[in-house]
């Protein structure tokens, strides 16, 4: 895959008003470093309403998103939901229709598909119905389905919370693997475990601001912002309470 | 009660040529503005699903309410319509079997696009922004929802095939109930009943049904295969 | 074959018979549900085909509604039994010219019990009877052939319905068929043609009490729309059936038609010369 070029990703000033709340206020980062970036936050910080922003599934109401130098429409994103969605239909059915954009030709697409299921693991189950999956299978479905279209970006939404420990620990090799191919990666969680171990960058989310933004060392041990401590100390009591600071 | 059932059974063993061709009519109509109203209700009620336009909230009043058009007055707008004094009169339609299917065509299709809308939309809601973020292009999301829905859109067009097979108004209105041309089931129903006689009527009705059952088992079947297919 | 291809072909198969009556030539005439429900057409339309190649479509109404359709041009003949209104049908050109073809008569019909007494007597005394003793009486009130000749003969008896109507006289806005019907299910009276009667199976305890006065007789009419009035009309056959319905042949069929014995139609055409040539269409 190609090189991230659309880094940085420069959020500047964006804003979100849904249902007469501002969801997002005015927040700004940059997204600088390659490899996977983790958004976190308390429930209602706006982390999900971000991502889709990112991926220009909505659009902001005031700011913008630049991607380098690149025009935005030209960037292959993936996302993958928390559940993700399954046609009535088989496996490799439900991979190919990421490719339906793209109007290759038959050979080609099936090559693709056949190469994305090989990568999650899924190829002895592309003639099986997509709605006989577990939930690990069917993440790793919606990650094939990013994977098909070769993205340079992946946005995944929480892609573990519902799915057991061995589940989960299948779906984050398949990220990290993307991540080593060359794609940027950023993802919501809440699972804070998961992001000390896989990201390298964590951004902090609280009321629609971004509160702290550094690497994972730093904010998940020596949080600067006292809301992300808090945060912190809610989803980790038995932690320490963070020396100070 | 019981001997004019008895009566019926014994008629219907008969299988009378002229009953069969009656049969044939009243299934070929009805199929035939199945086909058309699916054509034209299912990529419209689908669109209304999906579509955000100014006017759309009255746009599915209406249709829904389009649901209830009584039969008869279906039947007298299309006779006005193609009656020779009125404008497609030049097509010599009237009192045809086409014109029966126009008819039908217009009282189902209300029926199949309101069904297909609340199928579609509610499957939107569901499926919408991951179909979305697949950056597929309005008319594959529409497509690929619609292929989504397929069974349930089933259950939609058999509703609407019950309701044009059994409807008398319409076609009793346009067609005339000429005898070997145009008496399809329920007009022979309704004529045999008003000459009183009541075996005849009710083993052409239990025919009807019987086809109706026959109709409806074919579509299940189908979906049966379907699903042990795709799932 | 995919669903949408089976649709297609599916309103093509239906056209086909539209497409099959442009190949055998056809007239449309409109008639009364009395009149088809007598089963007369079945015995009487085989005949004529049979005779000149020219295929008949019924299409079977009220009077009122048959020379409604007709002046709306969409039959090419009409055959009914209401003169002031085929008269009318002339006079305003919707019409060519009244031809008289046959008559029945009326019978008055009522439960074996006769609460009004109304049997033995002239119909017009038996519908006196009928008003004075508010018996349950089923009009058709359709604006049929019929329904014109009950309210003539309330007329003539001197009863006035608007006065002294209240629930014993029921209009019911449908054909001879469903009238009866209701008669039997509710030992009413009603006023029916011999033939509806006599090929009408569900009588319960229904009876003839009044027949063969001469108020009774029905004479039928036959008139070609006016093909100036409407261009498309099919004249010439249309002419051939009027033709052949007065002809010899026609009114012979016409007195052969019986059921359990007893003739229905008395033909009264004024005599024709000749019979007229019967064209056959080519091919």
């Amino acid at each position: 895959m190609a090189e991230p070029t659309l880094l940085p990703i420069s959020i500047e000033g964006v804003s979100f008003v849904a249902g007469g709340r501002r969801v997002l206020d005015g927040v700004a980062a940059l997204i600088a470093t390659p490899g996977i970036t983790a958004i976190i936050g308390a429930n209602g910080a706006g982390k999900s309403v971000l991502l889709r922003l990112i991926d220009g599934l909505i659009a902001p109401h005031a700011g913008a998103i630049r991607f380098g130098g690149r025009d935005s429409a030209t960037v292959r994103r993936g996302f993958v939901f928390q559940t993700t969605a399954l046609l009535r239909a088989s496996v490799a059915r439900n991979v190919a229709l990421a490719l339906a954009p793209l109007a290759l030709a038959r050979a080609e697409r099936a090559r693709r598909v056949d190469t994305a299921l090989f990568r999650v693991g899924l190829a002895s189950r592309a003639q099986d119905s997509a709605r006989r999956l577990s939930g690990g299978e069917r993440q790793r479905l919606g990650l094939a389905r990013a994977w098909v279209i070769e993205p340079e970006l992946l946005l995944l939404d929480e892609p573990t919370a519902s799915l057991d420990p061995g589940a989960t620990e299948e779906v984050e090799r398949l990220v990290r693997a993307m991540a080593d191919a060359g794609a940027k990666v950023i993802i919501v969680s809440h699972n804070l475990a998961q992001v000390a171990r896989l990201a390298e960058d964590v951004l902090v989310l609280s009321r629609g601001r971004v509160v702290e933004h550094g690497s994972v060392q730093q904010v998940l041990r020596h949080p600067a912002d006292a809301e992300t401590r808090a945060y912190l100390q809610g989803e980790l009591p038995w932690m320490p309470h963070a020396a100070g600071s | 009660m019981f001997a004019t059932f008895a009566d019926a059974v014994i008629l219907l063993g008969s299988l009378d040529p002229a009953v069969i061709a009656t049969a044939w009519l009243s299934l070929r109509v009805s199929l035939a503005a199945v086909g058309v109203g699916c054509l034209i209700a299912i990529p419209l009620g689908a669109l209304i699903g999906v579509a955000r336009f100014p006017g759309r909230q009255a746009a599915i009043v209406v249709l829904n309410a389009l649901m209830g058009l009584p039969a008869v007055v279906v039947g007298l707008l299309v006779y006005l319509t193609f009656s020779r004094s009125g404008p497609l009169g030049f097509l010599g339609l009237l009192f045809t079997p086409g014109v029966m299917i126009v008819a039908q065509t217009v009282l189902i299709t209300p029926l199949i696009a309101a069904l297909t809308r609340q199928i579609v939309e509610d499957a939107d809601a569901e499926f919408g922004e991951q179909l979305r973020s697949l950056r597929l292009r309005p008319l594959q999301r529409v497509g690929a929802l619609i292929f989504n829905v397929r069974f349930s859109l089933v259950v939609a067009v058999l509703a609407a095939f019950g309701r044009a097979i059994a409807e008398v108004g319409a076609v009793l209105v346009v067609g005339g109930n000429i005898a070997g041309f145009t008496r399809t089931m329920t007009t022979a129903i309704s004529l045999e009943t008003q000459k009183g006689d009541l075996p005849l009527a009710l083993a052409l009705g239990i025919a009807l049904m019987a086809i109706v059952l026959l109709v409806n088992a074919f579509a299940a079947g189908i979906r049966e295969f379907a699903a042990r297919r795709h799932g | 074959m995919d669903a949408p291809r089976r649709w297609i072909l599916s309103a093509l198969v239906a056209l086909l018979p539209t497409l099959q009556a442009f190949a055998q030539m056809s007239i449309t005439v409109a008639s009364t549900t009395s009149t088809e429900q007598s089963g007369l057409f079945d015995h009487l339309l085989p005949a004529f085909t049979t005779a000149t190649g020219i295929a008949v479509k019924i299409v079977a109404l009220g009077t009122g509604q048959a020379l409604d359709i007709a002046r709306r041009g969409d039959a090419d003949v009409v055959f009914v039994h209401d003169e002031p209104a085929e008269e009318k049908f002339v006079a305003d050109g919707f019409g060519v010219k009244r031809v008289e073809v046959m008559f029945n008569d009326f019978v008055l019909i009522g439960p074996k019990a006769d609460p009004a007494k109304a049997a033995g007597v002239d119909v017009l005394e038996a519908l006196r009877r009928i008003a004075t003793g508010k018996a349950t009486f089923v009009s058709r009130g359709d604006r049929s052939g019929t329904h014109a000749a009950e309210l003539r003969y309330w007329k003539q008896a001197r009863v006035d319905l608007a006065a002294t109507r209240s629930d014993w006289y029921r209009e019911i806005g449908q054909g001879m068929g469903p009238a009866l019907n209701i008669a039997s299910a509710s030992d009413a009276y009603v006023l029916a043609d011999r033939g509806t009667w006599l090929a009408f199976k569900n009588r319960g305890a229904l009876d003839i009490l009044v027949e063969g006065d001469a108020l009774l007789l029905n004479q039928y009419g036959v008139i070609l729309v006016n093909p100036q009035r409407h261009a498309h009309v099919k004249a010439e056959a249309g002419q051939v059936f009027i033709d052949w319905l007065v002809s010899q042949a026609g009114q012979r069929t016409i007195a052969d038609y019986k059921i359990g014995g007893r003739q229905l139609f008395f033909p009264n055409a004024a005599p024709t010369i000749t019979a007229p040539a019967s064209p056959r269409p080519a091919g």
